[in-house]
């Protein structure tokens, strides 16, 4: 299964042409742009491992790239994301966010059902790449 | 401006105060040279006198009628600061273009409302007023609230910026469906369409205004029903997906179970209808922030008072008594859909829900600056006969900030619900890319969507399908200030 959190996730991976085009524009809004990683797509993990700091005062979409290829090379089966931060009043948080690479195979989630109370149900997801390997071994071929 | 015999204030107390009936004007609700204080609430009235009614007298009227006079003098106004707690007219202009009717200026002193009620705040400012005699029609068009009053307000239980964290979706408006047909499916029939929308690519789906729980479906399976869509949607893509329950109800006490069973099943958005009033709206708010759920709110009814320009509330001061009240999504129009609604009006609704500091925008209907006050933004929904093809006008209209609602766009698509979700998805991101890279998706949006069905087929089909339709009406409720452009 393709897991489709992101901005464009519904489209064809995007190419680094795309991206960089993408990059341009989150630039010129005036947000930083930062990359990051993980193999625990869970919906709710907020927190993916960040590669190096946000990249505050960039001007040139080539500098991301760049950081973006070396992060490939160190992970290159792990989901990498670019998010872009706004740091304008009132809004003070990430204001796009698309994936830049995802692993060869995803396996997806398990829906687990819990009965409880009449006929209540807690739901809780289980990834099946987490359940199966340790970090880092998740999505290895 | 008004009369040359428009009457002056009494400033005699002896005269003032003799027993009778004075002119309003002549009892101080009329004060052309009044400088409104920071601290004041104004709002903006577009009254239509009746035949032979001073215009200057009628906006006294206006004052008088919902802050402290009744019509006739009473003494016990001398026990009171009366001058202070006087609403006063300040300002008359004939409305443009508009025979007979008059925008008339009003202040009204912070004490004369309780902090943190709309119920307090509505029953002073359309308690009688709109029922008065000597005027024809009156309508609330704007509001301006102080920061003192603001701060007085909780707002939003969620807003946008933490509604996206806890969504963790950025960059695109968030996508939508009502469930159709809107009454008579069984709870499992209803969470079968939740789910295939949802598993399509909507981010949410959305109960409709009038379903709550009647003989076909009860309250309780259609929770358990869409709760069991919107997990499996949820694992098969990944994404934090939801359904706004509509937990609408006759009872206080019954809308507190409905949204405990919501929270209980895991649900992140719960829904209210407008119609059940500003009390139970504030209530369910404070309900909302003690339990971490979005709060989306159904502008059920408001067409009743805010359509026809003479007469009502506006919505953009609808919005902002919501914004106020405290929730997080508000339907605020589409302007190409099938529901009433000129762009640039709509616009300005869009401001009043998102803005950090919302300026004056005359051809926006926006009469007054307003500072929010950190308040949190509230998600306007686009929602009523829209779809994949008007998706360039949407996001050039409306931006990011926005859920987008396509209920007959999705269900109604040829090749079944989750293509129809997909297609509008596609049509989303493709849009969102194209204008992120420059193309001026205004003209080139047909062509861009085009383009992306040449891979999509469920986009092909829906473009095939609806992609002629329009509903191009007149508006009714369009700014005086300016010609408006149409959607056509």
């Amino acid at each position: 299964m393709r897991i489709t959190q992101g901005c464009f996730s519904f489209l064809p991976d995007l190419t680094d042409t795309q991206i960089t085009a993408q990059v341009a524009y989150c630039l010129q809004q005036g947000w930083a742009v930062s990359l990051e990683y993980t193999d625990d797509p869970h919906p709710r993990n907020n927190y993916w491992s960040m590669w190096g700091l946000p990249m505050f005062d960039l001007a040139d979409p080539a500098g991301v790239m760049q950081e973006l290829a070396a992060c490939r090379d160190a992970q290159p089966e792990h989901y990498i994301r670019v998010n872009a931060f706004d740091s304008t009043r009132g809004w003070e948080t990430v204001r796009m966010s698309f994936i830049a690479q995802r692993p060869s195979v995803e396996p997806g989630f398990r829906l687990v059902r819990q009965e409880t109370d009449g006929r209540k149900l807690q739901y809780r997801l289980e990834s099946y790449a987490v359940q199966r390997s340790p970090e880092g071994e998740r999505y290895s071929a | 401006m008004g009369a040359p015999d428009t009457p002056q204030q009494i400033l005699d107390p002896k005269k003032r105060y003799q027993a009778g009936v004075l002119k309003y004007a002549q009892m101080g609700y009329w004060d052309g040279d009044y400088e409104p204080k920071a601290t004041d609430i104004l709002a903006v009235f577009r009254i239509t006198p009746q035949e032979g009614v001073d215009p200057i007298e009628a906006a006294a009227a206006v004052a008088g009628e919902s802050s402290t006079a009744t019509w006739t003098v009473v003494w016990t106004d001398r026990l009171t600061a009366s001058e202070m707690y006087r609403a006063k007219a300040y300002r008359i202009d004939p409305v443009p273009g508009q025979e007979g009717q008059y925008f008339c200026w009003v202040a009204y002193d912070l004490d004369l409302f309780e902090e943190g009620s709309i119920a307090n705040l509505t029953a002073s400012i359309i308690g009688n007023v709109f029922s008065f005699k000597p005027l024809k029609a009156c309508r609330l068009e704007d509001m301006q609230f102080p920061v003192a009053y603001v701060k007085t307000f909780r707002g939003p239980p969620t807003g946008i910026v933490v509604e996206r964290e806890r969504l963790d979706k950025f960059g695109r408006p968030l996508l939508g469906a009502t469930m159709k047909p809107k009454l008579g499916l069984s709870g499992k029939n209803y969470g079968r369409v939740v789910y295939e929308g949802l598993r399509g690519g909507l981010d949410f789906t959305k109960d409709d205004e009038n379903i709550n729980s009647q003989p076909f479906m009860h309250w309780r399976d259609r929770f358990l029903y869409c709760m069991e869509g919107v997990n499996q949607a949820a694992a098969q893509t990944g994404e934090v997906k939801g359904h706004y329950l509509n937990i609408t109800a006759g009872t206080m006490e019954e809308m507190y179970k409905r949204a405990e069973l919501a929270r209980d099943l895991g649900s992140c958005v719960v829904m209210i209808d407008l119609v059940i009033g500003w009390t139970a709206i504030q209530s369910m708010s404070n309900w909302c922030r003690d339990n971490d759920m979005i709060l989306h709110m159904h502008r059920a009814g408001h067409g009743t008072y805010t359509r026809q320009k003479n007469h009502g509330v506006s919505f953009r001061v609808i919005a902002k008594w919501l914004r106020l009240a405290g929730v997080d999504h508000l339907h605020a129009g589409t302007a190409v859909g099938k529901l009433e609604g000129d762009p640039m009006t709509v616009q300005g609704f869009y401001n009043v829900c998102r803005d950090t500091v919302t300026k004056q925008d005359l051809p926006r209907g926006l009469f007054f600056d307003q500072d929010w006050a950190s308040l949190n933004k509230v998600m306007p929904v686009a929602s009523g006969g829209i779809h994949a093809g008007q998706m360039h006008q949407l996001l050039h209209l409306f931006g990011d900030e926005v859920v987008l609602q396509f209920g007959g766009g999705t269900i109604g698509h040829p090749m079944g619900i989750q293509a129809g979700a997909q297609a509008n998805r596609v049509a989303l991101e493709t849009m969102v890319m194209a204008r992120n890279e420059g193309r001026d998706i205004v003209n080139e949006g047909p062509q861009i969507l085009v383009e992306a069905a040449k891979w999509c087929q469920p986009l092909r089909a829906a473009l095939d399908t609806w992609g002629d339709i329009t509903f191009n009406y007149t508006s009714t409720d369009t700014s005086d200030f300016v010609a408006t452009p149409t959607t056509a």
